[in-house]
């Protein structure tokens, strides 16, 4: 029987080796609050924010625990969590999850100072959360089929006839684009945004399930509009800087350029009040700033730190008249879509 | 440990209360919720009816026929258990959504789309390829066993081939049937992964959206109290086509395997069916995860696979395998030795954190994690405690399957000749069972390397695996990132599975080699592997 045994032998070397390196995994997670230490829950990805911790780490000499996760889950941790909570601060991916942890007490109000960094509208009307990085919705199109002057000034008008027959690209399923529609249904009612994806659907757009394969259709000639955030565009120019396509800001705060913000707020049980407030400080400071600009290519929120170049300043995308806290209302965009048959 | 398993209900109870009866049942009556049932119910029932009907003829065709290459798919056909749902429906929406990569190979050929596999049919077909397995194993088991003179008589008496299967082999596997459609139906009911990526409206889905948007645990959770609900409802449908049978023989020595069935002109085409199904569930997503492999090295994307994550994974899912089995071995002893009201409590007790989300699962322990054992939170102890709560079925499924056919006299016999009662569960009843309790390590361990929810909310902090690495890349779209982990993590766990079955396989064939020189004579009463008998 010596696959029998085999077996046995994989399974308990394996066991054996978890057990005898096992240790490592209890320590990680019972640092106690000891100075100079701190936990981040984090809802944005290891991918994006890991360089940004390590720099604040060796700049501060602060030793940071994150914990990485799915935006709303890693919120609903510190609420089940009660006091007991390990979390120091939670950076989430968007405004939504921010506001019902201040909505259920779990966030400090910040300092006036720290606030007052960034625009009223990318903070908590409260001033228990602020927002550190920016994106903005566009309409990426392809340079080849159209120019900038082909395009209309609010995303409302591509429900026009002309842009039928497959030209534009969208992705129902994603969340910046649901965030957008809820918007929609703020400014112009559950009847204007009906109309709205009705509209578009009766140009037979082409659906994606991301923003990147949209981006990528986009430069390949397939659709020659999407819409997408702002920085999928930017990506794909890295990796081939003639990529033929471009992104269109509409102007006069329409909806179609609606920014949406990663934030952070710190959590009211923080067992390292101050080592958070440092971070939260990092954040806003001008090298994490530009970090956002360069690396991520998001849209910098503090006053003086210049995007990357070609990315719009934050100054030309004049904000539609839609409070960020206000689009907390994910089930009636779902069933609106529900019902126009898109999702 | 089995009382434990009914945390997460616990969890959910106090969760909706918090919201008050009127909002309960406000949110339990809504048409909304109603029409959601129906269709999850709906998605179950077929998936589960599909399953049956691909692994019953796969079984026979690996087991009793003459099928060209049918060792390999005795160990392929079982293997697509090990890709993760998440890794396998967005491998089939790469390759055959309507603009995938299937599309831009037949571009050429004037395909400019290809037709929708979103909602019911995607969700459909990828749940049915990565579940069916669970009813292959059992089933397969179950025949290896099955006395052939049985089939002879029914032969003898003048039946067709064809009614014979129908009326006496269809009968004998019926248990092993509904033990395998019961963990494809649960696991149907939990699974999130293939539902979101192919945009079925589910359950699971709903629950999501609720903790997506603002937070609402108290309509999540009672939304999580109505699927426990319908889960009564699976497991009250399984003990009914259980029944009180014996399954063990009841005489020593045991039974001939069948002959080989010659399959004559249908060979090829029987081989070529099995090769397609194979293609389906475990081609496409090895290729899917090939390309972007190819791809994002060319693109010079920094390949995340390190030792750490891949010692993390082994650690934590060993562990995971090892607690589970220890915890199931009383709860199957109750349910095989002891059948009754109390241990079918337990026994279905079980099953409630393996059909409900994991997030739902994860989220209640951290609940209790944090504000009663602050002192195991974030640890590895917690994670591999939430694995257990998660899998125990799978696990008791597997042992109490192989109690059933061990004859309780042969324990009597030993307390009678004066061994003490641990003494002859470890010289009489642990050597039998051994197929049992190895097929339960390799399930439960081949299930915890895919759990993603759970891993992300309750492992130390900065305790990585090749799940939440796949996760972590594929969330910014950064799918070359995550071919390599997501490789790693199919070929590891899929690793003790094919062990397993190819022994059970091996064993099998030399019963078949020694039975046709001389009558069987192997040592008394010793089961055949019974695998995966998940007679949850």
């Amino acid at each position: 029987m010596t696959r029998r045994s085999s077996i046995a032998c994989l399974l308990l070397s394996i066991t054996l080796l978890a057990a005898a390196c096992g240790d490592g995994g209890e320590e990680a997670a019972q640092v106690e609050p000891a100075t100079g230490s701190l936990t981040v829950y984090s809802g944005r990805s290891e991918e994006l924010v890991r360089p940004l911790i390590e720099q604040f780490e060796s700049e501060s000499g602060i030793d940071v625990q994150v914990r990485y996760g799915d935006t709303a889950q890693m919120a609903g941790a510190i609420l089940e969590e009660g006091d007991n909570s390990p979390a120091d601060v939670y950076y989430g991916q968007d405004a939504g999850a921010l506001g019902a942890l201040s909505e259920e007490g779990r966030l400090q109000t910040l300092d006036q100072a720290v606030l007052d960094r960034v625009d009223a509208q990318f903070r908590s009307i409260d001033g228990q959360w602020v927002g550190v990085s920016g994106r903005a919705r566009v309409a990426v199109y392809n340079t080849s089929a159209l120019s900038e002057d082909d395009l209309p000034e609010s995303i409302l008008d591509f429900t026009d006839p002309r842009w039928g027959g497959g030209k534009i690209g969208w992705a129902p399923t994603n969340g910046s684009f649901q965030a957008f529609v809820t918007a929609l249904r703020v400014s112009e009612g559950e009847d204007g945004a009906r109309t709205w994806l009705e509209g578009i659907k009766a140009n037979e757009p082409k659906v994606y399930d991301s923003n990147v394969p949209i981006v990528d259709a986009a430069g390949a000639g397939e659709i020659q509009v999407g819409f997408v955030n702002h920085y999928y565009l930017y990506r794909a120019r890295a990796e081939n800087p003639d990529f033929p396509a471009a992104n269109h800001i509409f102007p006069n705060g329409d909806l179609g350029s609606l920014v949406n913000v990663a934030g952070v707020g710190i959590v009211d049980t923080a067992p390292h009040d101050e080592e958070a407030q440092r971070f939260v400080d990092f954040l806003l400071s001008e090298p994490a700033q530009q970090y956002f600009a360069a690396e991520t290519f998001e849209i910098p929120l503090v006053d003086g730190v210049e995007p990357a170049a070609d990315l719009p300043p934050l100054e030309s995308l004049q904000q539609p008249d839609i409070n960020l806290n206000e689009l907390a209302d994910l089930q009636g965009t779902l069933d609106l879509m529900t019902e126009v048959g898109l999702i | 440990m089995a009382a434990a398993t009914v945390l997460p209900a616990v969890y959910l109870v106090l969760r909706a209360s918090d919201a008050g009866l009127g909002d309960m049942l406000e949110t339990v009556t809504a048409g909304r919720t109603m029409e959601l049932l129906g269709r999850t119910a709906l998605l179950a029932v077929t998936v589960t009816v599909a399953s049956v009907a691909l692994a019953v003829p796969l079984a026979w065709l690996t087991v009793r026929t003459d099928l060209p290459g049918r060792r390999a798919f005795v160990v392929l056909s079982a293997l697509p258990l090990a890709i993760p749902s998440y890794v396998g429906g967005f491998a089939f929406v790469a390759a055959l959504g309507p603009r995938g990569l299937v599309q831009g190979a037949l571009a050429p050929l004037g395909v400019d789309e290809l037709p929708s596999i979103y909602g019911f049919p995607g969700a459909w077909l990828v749940l049915t390829l990565f579940s069916y397995p669970y009813v292959l194993l059992t089933v397969r088991a179950a025949l290896r066993r099955l006395d052939p003179s049985l089939e002879e008589a029914s032969r003898t008496l003048g039946r067709g081939r064809r009614a014979t299967f129908w009326r006496v082999v269809l009968p004998q596997l019926r248990p092993s049937i509904a033990a395998g459609g019961l963990l494809v139906a649960l696991y149907t009911l939990s699974d999130f992964g293939a539902v979101s990526l192919l945009r079925f409206d589910s359950f699971t889905r709903a629950i999501f959206v609720q903790y997506r948007s603002s937070l609402d645990r108290s309509a999540a959770a009672t939304l999580g109290l109505v699927l426990i609900a319908l889960v009564l409802v699976v497991l009250a449908a399984e003990a009914r086509s259980r029944g009180r049978v014996d399954y063990h023989r009841l005489h020593g020595g045991g039974a001939r395997p069948a002959p080989v069935v010659r399959l004559g002109r249908g060979r090829w085409p029987a081989a070529v069916a099995c090769a397609a199904l194979v293609g389906l569930a475990l081609v496409v997503p090895l290729w899917v995860i090939g390309y972007w492999l190819v791809r994002g090295v060319a693109a010079g994307e920094p390949v995340r696979l390190t030792g750490t994550l891949i010692g993390h994974s082994l650690a934590a899912s060993a562990l995971g395998a090892v607690v589970a089995v220890v915890a199931a071995w009383p709860v199957a002893v109750l349910s095989a030795r002891h059948p009754g009201r109390l241990s079918r409590l337990v026994e279905r007790a079980s099953f409630t954190g393996y059909a409900l989300p994991g997030v739902v699962v994860a989220l209640s322990l951290v609940f209790f994690g944090a504000r009663v054992v602050p002192a195991v939170y974030q640890t590895r102890t917690l994670l591999v405690f939430a694995y257990v709560v998660l899998f125990l079925p799978q696990a008791v499924g597997a042992i109490r399957g192989s109690l059933l056919q061990v004859n309780p006299s042969l324990e009597e016999a030993s307390r009678l000749l004066g061994r003490s009662r641990a003494a002859t569960t470890r010289a009489v009843v642990l050597p039998l069972v051994r197929p049992g309790v190895l097929a339960g390590l390799a399930l439960v361990f081949l299930t915890c390397m895919k759990e993603l929810p759970a891993t992300l909310l309750l492992a130390p902090t900065g305790y990585d695996t090749l799940a939440t690495q796949i996760w972590s890349a594929t969330s910014e779209a950064f799918f070359g990132r995550a071919a390599a982990p997501a490789l790693a993590l199919v070929l590891l766990s899929a690793l003790p599975m094919a062990l397993l079955v190819i022994r059970e396989a091996d064993r099998g064939d030399r019963r078949l080699a020694t039975d046709s020189a001389t009558t069987t004579d192997e040592a008394p009463v010793t089961p055949e592997a019974p695998a995966m008998v998940a007679t949850g």
